[in-house]
């Protein structure tokens, strides 16, 4: 199978300052609000390099989304960020109104996301944010697997026209997509061809997918893994053609199985082309507090979970 | 415009809620004429608004934060001439742009509204975007009393003061009712005009229906530099119509054949007089 080498762990937070402070310099419309989450958000550079361009709006994130919205007036691209739980469904009916409904040109930049942000436990791991953003009209969702893609995701959308959710996360995670790797909103990613099993997955979960391939090769299984980083809108023509091949399917994510990308799948193959599917996801529950690690394994969201649900899902083909 | 037709040009505005309303058997009432004096100055007296051109960038923005209200602001902007009056007969009907909120698909409407709360902060943005790219252009924003109970509010009063958005107004329709009855029984307001001046804004309180004192309060620059401009717009939920006036079952209220016409004959005697 192909081989996908760590660069050095670094965390998806990280490439998004990066990217940041990339826009401050390339694109004037740029402009960058905050909830008071600037050194969770890695977005000091850009503050220290565009002062006039950053807006702290304090522990207010209704009022933050609403700014946005309004910010947008004269071509400028509003980037407010702050971690996933409250960019979501804290303020639900702001992104709703003011910026889904009224088509504003929004980005959304959510940190923090999901189990992994650890030891603060249940409040702040938000397993629920996916499912309420892919839910509101024309709203775009993004879930970019690791320091490059969402460096280079962050880059891409400020070129899109329209609202996106971008959501990243806490933890220091591999860093194998290429640099200089160009990033295709909607546009899923394959990472390994196979015959036997399709294995996508979204966010972090794209290296224990990656990982979990490489055993099930000296298990002599033939795993398919594709990056699906879109999950709104999904390429369907990439999931149809491959389970065609490969007859079954495991969706993997750090995300309630209800609402989220497997959901998204799970629809998509109902009407399309019917086929087992097995879903590497929280099943229904609130997190904890514990280490990235250990909340991967409790929840089963790490490689052993994607193999045994590799194992299971074959046997109903 | 003379004044005189200013005033004449309100009850003008009184009877086309009322009749919009009555063909649509639909719509909020009370609100609408409660709020109507301020739309018509706002749009006959202060704003630089173009019906024919109205995306010019330089444009003030207007947002309506209690969207509910909109039949005062459609027929504010037929009057003006950003679309036929005649398509209001189409209000509230299946495939109409003329719902029961406001809707971008109206030529003239900067903002879709409804949910309460939202307005303000819409506002603030624009405000700083005016600011950031050195336009002087006025953002005014239209709160009902009855969202002002909403969180939001009061994290928009407090950044508007914070970025000193003196091109900013937020002017309260304060008719002291709302769905369920008063204001002060539903949640109380106590004194807004101390809140407001606590929260760093400059706080002018208005007859909302003397059109004169509201072009005087909205239209000679912020009322203190460096300050965003509260307007507290003193108004009577239903005005114009006797039995509607302070009576909160017309907030959603339609009235009936007869209702209508003595409605009618009300605004008649109202306008002779002017």
């Amino acid at each position: 199978m192909k081989k996908y080498i760590d660069q050095g762990k670094n965390d998806t937070r990280s490439g998004y300052g990066a990217a940041m402070t990339e826009l401050g310099r390339s694109n004037p419309n740029v402009v960058a609000l905050c909830a008071d989450l600037v050194a969770s958000l890695k977005i000091q550079p850009f503050i220290d390099e565009n002062p006039d361009r950053f807006f702290q709006i304090g522990i207010a994130e209704a009022n933050m989304m609403g700014i946005a919205a309004g910010l947008t007036i004269g071509g400028k691209i509003p980037f407010a960020s702050t971690f996933a739980n409250f960019a979501t469904g804290r303020v639900y009916d702001q992104i709703r109104q003011s910026i889904a409904y009224s088509g504003k040109n929004v980005k959304i930049c959510a940190s923090h996301a999901g189990i992994t942000l650890g030891e603060d436990g249940a409040t702040h791991q938000i397993l629920e944010d996916i499912g309420l953003m892919k839910m509101l009209p024309g709203m775009v969702v993004i879930n970019p697997c690791d320091y490059n893609q969402t460096k280079a995701a962050t880059l891409a959308i400020a070129d899109y026209v329209g609202p996106v959710y971008l959501r990243f996360g806490r933890p220091k995670v591999a860093n194998f997509t290429p640099v200089d790797q160009k990033f295709e909103i909607g546009k899923a990613l394959m990472l390994n061809e196979g015959s036997d099993v399709t294995i996508v997955a979204t966010g972090h979960l794209v290296w224990e997918a990656l990982k979990a391939a490489e055993t099930l090769e000296q298990q002599g299984v033939s795993a398919e893994v594709i990056n699906i980083h879109t999950i709104k809108p999904l390429d369907e023509e990439a999931v149809l053609k491959s389970v065609k091949k490969t007859g079954c399917i495991v969706t993997c994510e750090e995300h309630n199985y209800l609402g989220g990308l497997g959901e998204s799948i799970s629809g998509l193959l109902a009407s399309q082309h019917p086929t087992p599917q097995e879903f590497v996801a929280t099943k229904d529950t609130f997190g904890e507090s514990g280490t990235p690690e250990q909340l991967m394994e409790k929840y089963g969201l790490n490689n052993k979970a994607i193999e045994n649900a590799v194992l299971r899902v074959m046997k109903r083909k | 415009m003379t004044d005189k037709e200013l005033q004449l040009k309100s009850v003008h505005l009184r009877k086309n809620i009322l009749k919009y309303i009555y063909m649509a058997k639909a719509g909020h009432t009370g609100g609408s004429l409660s709020c109507v004096d301020i739309l018509n100055v706002l749009y006959n007296r202060v704003l630089n608004v173009d019906p024919h051109e109205f995306r010019k960038p330089d444009r003030d923005r207007y947002i309506q934060s209690k969207g509910h209200s909109v039949e005062a602001l459609f027929v504010t902007l037929a009057d003006r001439g950003f679309f036929p009056e005649a398509d209001l007969e189409t209000l509230c009907q299946h495939e109409s742009h003329y719902i029961g909120h406001p809707t971008k698909k109206v030529n003239g409407i900067e903002q879709n509204t409804g949910a309460l709360g939202h307005g303000l902060s819409i506002g603030v943005g624009e405000a700083i975007a005016a600011k950031l790219d050195g336009k002087t252009h006025r953002i005014y924003t239209l709160l009902g009393d009855g969202e002002l109970p909403e969180g939001s509010n009061w994290e928009a009063f407090l950044s508007a003061a914070h970025y000193k958005l003196d091109n900013l107004y937020a002017i309260l329709d304060y008719n002291k009712q709302q769905i369920t009855g008063n204001n002060e029984e539903v949640m109380s307001l106590d004194s807004v005009r101390d809140k407001l001046e606590s929260f760093g804004w400059a706080v002018k309180e208005v007859d909302g229906h003397n059109l004169i004192a509201l072009e005087e309060a909205l239209n000679k620059g912020p009322l203190v530099a460096g300050k965003p401009s509260f307007i507290i717009a003193h108004t009577v939920k239903g005005k114009g119509v006797s039995y509607m006036e302070g009576n909160i079952k017309w907030h959603h209220g339609v009235p009936t054949a007869e209702q209508y016409q003595l409605a009618m004959s009300e605004l008649q005697e109202a306008e002779a007089l002017i």
